[in-house]
């Protein structure tokens, strides 16, 4: 049991780490499809309360996957997990840095970058879009959604500051 | 390169403060650690490297640890890098996984969660909407933008299918009109 879900961790982010062009937000989508959707693993509200939690965490933003790791298969879950979503997009890493340099005064590698732009910009409003959808669980909810992307969008505040306040409201009680 | 290259021990370190701040997004860290501090590199070749890292799959400053790891101090140098960047991250973000476990019937923190979520969420949209802004005046793609938006939030189709065809599709027709 316990084998083939971390089978299953490892085939689903090792093929989500070569497709995430763009950073992690750009998978955003395709992970909650197949945790939420193909796996079944969890609703979509837990899927997006994980996501929380990892962006209140330090570090690089697609650490979810530990979360979800964490969630269906313990420890080595998590671990399974982030590797799977780490390794695959590393080694291509290692062997493209070696002929970088060849390669990027290639113009094909400009007219590559210029394509792959809206394709991420489009995957990252499709992530936002159904986080959002999810997270909007009422007038008050919707209104800190709204606030912070305001505060993100047009201030230098610290991200972290912004989630702490959103958490103490939320405990206190004030929106939910 | 500015200075000697650095040890695997200084890769490793450097790196592990650039995770335990790196609150909300790694990346201005990661230029601070190897451009301002430790002058590990110039900031013409930081870019650069970055760029690279950009353009292939995988977060962007996990390939940097990667890239530049290795061309200090080959696979160890990248894994030494790599190591640095994730292990507190991983640690962090499990404990907070089982503390929400442990209490997340208790309301207060239920409640913390919903609106932390509703913030979470933001931070992603404020950021698409950054993402997309150079799109401006630029019709084509801004309707490879909204194709591929359509295909995976409603359709709802695998991006391993969808990736493909929409890149081939984007980098033909740019390539074709917007020389």
């Amino acid at each position: 049991m316990t084998g083939s879900v971390l089978t299953d961790l490892m085939l689903i982010f090792g093929q989500v780490s070569l497709l995430a062009f763009g950073g992690g937000n750009s998978v955003l989508p395709e992970m909650q499809r197949q945790v939420v959707e193909v796996q079944g693993w969890m609703t979509a509200r837990e899927f997006a309360a994980l996501y929380a939690l990892a962006q209140a965490a330090p570090g690089p933003n697609m650490l979810v996957v530990a979360l979800v790791g964490w969630q269906v298969a313990g420890l080595s879950g998590a671990l399974v997990a982030v590797l799977s979503l780490c390794g695959p997009s590393s080694v291509l890493t290692y062997f493209t840095v070696r002929i970088w340099f060849r390669l990027r005064d290639a113009p094909w590698r400009r007219a590559v970058q210029a394509g792959l732009l809206p394709i991420t910009a489009g995957l990252i409003m499709a992530g936002a879009v159904l986080l959002t959808t999810t997270t909007t669980t009422g007038l008050a909810t919707g209104a800190v959604t709204a606030a912070a992307t305001a505060v993100f969008l047009f201030t230098r505040v610290h991200p972290l500051i912004v989630l702490a306040i959103a958490a103490a409201l939320g405990a206190g009680g004030f929106l939910v | 390169m500015t200075q000697s290259p650095p040890s695997l021990l200084s890769l490793f370190t450097g790196f592990f403060t650039v995770g335990m701040f790196g609150f909300g997004g790694v990346g201005p860290w990661a230029r601070r650690l190897v451009v301002e501090q430790k002058k590990w590199m110039t900031a013409a070749e930081f870019t650069d490297l970055l760029g690279l890292c950009q353009f292939l799959p995988g977060g962007n400053v996990m390939n940097l640890t990667i890239a530049l790891g290795s061309r200090f101090q080959g696979i160890p140098g990248a894994v030494a890098a790599f190591l640095g960047l994730m292990t507190m991250p991983v640690v962090v973000v499990i404990g907070l996984g089982a503390i929400y476990d442990q209490y997340a019937d208790f309301p207060p923190v239920r409640r913390a969660v919903v609106a932390l979520a509703a913030a979470a969420a933001a931070f992603v949209l404020a950021n698409a909407i950054k993402v997309a802004m150079p799109l401006r005046g630029k019709p084509l793609g801004i309707a490879v933008a909204v194709i591929t938006f359509v295909a995976i939030a409603l359709l709802r189709l695998p991006l391993a299918i969808a990736m493909p065809v929409l890149a081939a599709l984007s980098i033909a027709l740019l390539w074709r009109f917007q020389r």
